[in-house]
């Protein structure tokens, strides 16, 4: 009978609880992760399913930029992921990205299988998986093995520019925060010549809303280039196939004679 | 005993190395039951036991570095397993000093960077004194065991290809993997040292380690839960790698190598089996396992110590940054233009 009580006692405590956890969130349900060492498991192979990778701003389906490739390499249209719809450049930046879509065939760095920066990295068409440690949190790309560790025990400014940046992380309740700068200036946000400078910071949010999904948002200064902060989010999904493990793409041997083909010694005749 | 961790680990030079050497068994008897006599006089391990991470396995996580001045096969002139102490500091010194010598003014060599001047020679390395004469431990002549005429056949026509495909500066394409960024021998698998940046960084999840290897970024992730390999047409540079824990040992089983690579002339269906055992604080005992029937006549092993290393490692750009590449494929052509028009001027 004493038991009894308890546990009725007990669910109602439950329910008048959950009651409380709801009425707090007013947009989104509450989702509590699994824990890692305490923390939300983040643990997993994530690929987002968008467009945002051909340009992150909202585009038409458009032809792709090689003619041969036919309907196979098409531009597929999307909603884009910048929130409020169009990245704040400045006029001369606003300049320069129309300069680098029209020459994205020699300056995009991904043809050239170069590291993809972020937050690039994290909406290639490729799936990447989170390996968490409560010091360390990996980020390992398919595209060219890219990897960035995010640091969460020992914040330290970045030694040196690099592509991927030097990033520190904090738990922010059930959201992975990560701050990143460090970068050079070398790398883009997609195919469409959107770019940034070295001075670039950015600061991403990971949260998982669902066992199968992270909802994924970053806030993207650069003083040299945008009039404002402003912000992209997506949603990244699980590869949730059984075998599902990173393939390896190490890209570099497939771009060498379009890098380096003009340097081919040519035969005597010529 | 902070103190020594530390001196062991930071960018010490070549004598520091070596003080702190008597203190260090970089040739322990590996966790596979095989026993390794112990070398020598070395100190004695104080009580330690291997950490485990909360799932119950051994901790390998941390920043490694395997730098070693021990060369695979055991060379010609050295009948014995084990040098003494003094005659592996020998060694090492002279060895370093050899390669502090590389660019003496007047040299050609000279055009190049100073190793030395940017910690890049392996004397600043975190090294362990390693007693062994080779890194191979079987055969126990330390030497690669003789060749298959199979294997034999196979690398000859390796290298007849190789020769109609011209000169090393004659197309991107004749240059080693390791100058064209695409694999070095530390990525491997297996994981060998090179010159410098022998550095790696492993951490562990539940179903996973995963190293990384500084130089060219790359990463396995390995896993641990039982799954099959990949289906066998697919090749992948770093094969196909599955890891199982015997005992205190992480065990990876790689198959599906492609045949770019030819590993000390290996197949494509070279099988490769490494193991790391913590064997004390500061060391990972790294041994691997060759069975590859048709290049040799039986399978080799060969081992030889992570030392702890002070992290973090720093993104390795090398194919972003390789103008050296470049540069040496344009110098071979502006020196042909120059010889063709020198030739067309005499006539």
């Amino acid at each position: 009978m004493h038991t009894w009580l308890t546990r009725a006692l007990m669910a109602t405590l439950c329910a008048m609880l959950a009651v409380i956890v709801a009425g707090g969130q007013t947009q989104t349900r509450a989702y509590r992760a699994p824990r890692a060492d305490g923390r939300p498991n983040l643990n997993g192979i994530w690929q987002s399913l968008s467009e945002a990778y051909w340009d992150i701003e909202a585009h038409a389906a458009a032809p792709g930029p090689i003619a041969q490739l036919g309907a196979s390499h098409v531009i597929a249209g999307g909603l884009g992921i910048v929130e409020g719809g169009m990245i704040p450049y400045k006029p001369e930046a606003l300049q320069k990205k129309k300069d680098n879509y029209a020459h994205r065939l020699e300056r995009d760095p991904e043809i050239k299988c170069y590291l993809p920066g972020v937050p690039r990295a994290n909406y290639m068409p490729y799936p990447f998986q989170i390996v968490q440690t409560p010091k360390h949190i990996m980020m390992v790309y398919t595209y060219a093995t890219a990897v960035r560790t995010v640091y969460m025990d020992e914040h330290k400014e970045a030694p040196a520019d690099s592509w991927m940046g030097w990033s520190n992380g904090h738990w922010e309740g059930e959201t992975l925060v990560v701050d990143t700068t460090g970068f050079n200036d070398q790398s883009w946000f997609d195919r469409a010549g959107n770019f940034h400078s070295d001075a670039l910071h950015v600061i991403e949010r990971f949260t998982a809303t669902d066992p199968d999904h992270l909802l994924y948002e970053a806030t993207i200064e650069d003083p040299n280039v945008f009039t404002r902060p402003w912000k992209i989010s997506l949603p990244l999904y699980r590869r949730v196939e059984k075998n599902a493990q990173l393939m390896e793409l190490k890209c570099v041997e497939y771009v060498e004679d379009l890098i380096y083909g003009h340097l081919r010694k040519r035969p005597a005749s010529q | 005993m902070p103190h020594r961790f530390f001196a062991s680990t930071a960018v010490v030079g070549i004598m520091g190395a070596l003080l702190l050497a008597p203190t260090r068994v970089a040739t322990q008897a590996p966790a596979t039951g095989r026993t390794t006599p112990a070398p020598t006089t070395a100190a004695k391990t104080r009580t330690w036991t291997v950490p485990h991470t909360s799932d119950g396995h051994p901790d390998l996580q941390g920043f490694w570095n395997n730098t070693t001045y021990v060369p695979l096969e055991r060379p010609k002139d050295v009948t014995k397993e084990f040098f003494t102490r003094e005659e592996a500091i020998e060694r090492v010194k002279r060895a370093a000093a050899q390669e502090s010598e590389q660019t003496e003014p007047g040299t050609i060599a000279d055009v190049h960077y100073d190793f030395t001047q940017f910690g890049l020679d392996r004397s600043q390395s975190p090294l362990g004194l390693n007693l062994r004469t080779s890194l191979i431990v079987d055969p126990p002549d330390g030497r690669l065991p003789p060749m298959t005429e199979e294997g034999r056949r196979r690398n000859a026509a390796r290298a007849e290809a190789r020769k109609r495909m011209g000169a090393a500066t004659d197309a991107v394409q004749n240059q080693p993997l390791s100058v064209r960024c695409i694999l070095m021998d530390r990525d491997g698998p297996p994981m060998l040292p090179g010159a410098y940046n022998n550095n790696y960084q492993i951490i562990q999840t539940a179903g996973t380690v995963m190293i990384l290897v500084e130089m060219l970024h790359d990463v396995r992730i390995i896993p641990t839960d039982p799954r099959p390999h990949l289906p066998q047409n697919v090749r992948q540079w770093e094969g196909s790698y599955r890891g199982r824990w015997e005992g205190d040992t992480l065990v990876v089983e790689t198959t599906n190598f492609t045949d770019k690579t030819a590993y000390q002339g290996s197949s494509e269906n070279m099988k490769l089996t490494e193991r790391f055992a913590r064997v004390d604080e500061n060391t990972i005992l790294y041994r691997f396992t060759v069975d590859d029937p048709a290049t040799w006549t039986r399978p080799w092993t060969a081992e030889l110590p992570m030392t702890k290393a002070i992290g973090p490692l720093f993104e390795h750009a090398c194919h972003e940054g390789n103008y050296g590449l470049a540069n040496t494929l344009a110098g071979a052509r502006a020196e042909e233009k120059r010889a063709a028009e020198d030739a067309s001027k005499k006539k």
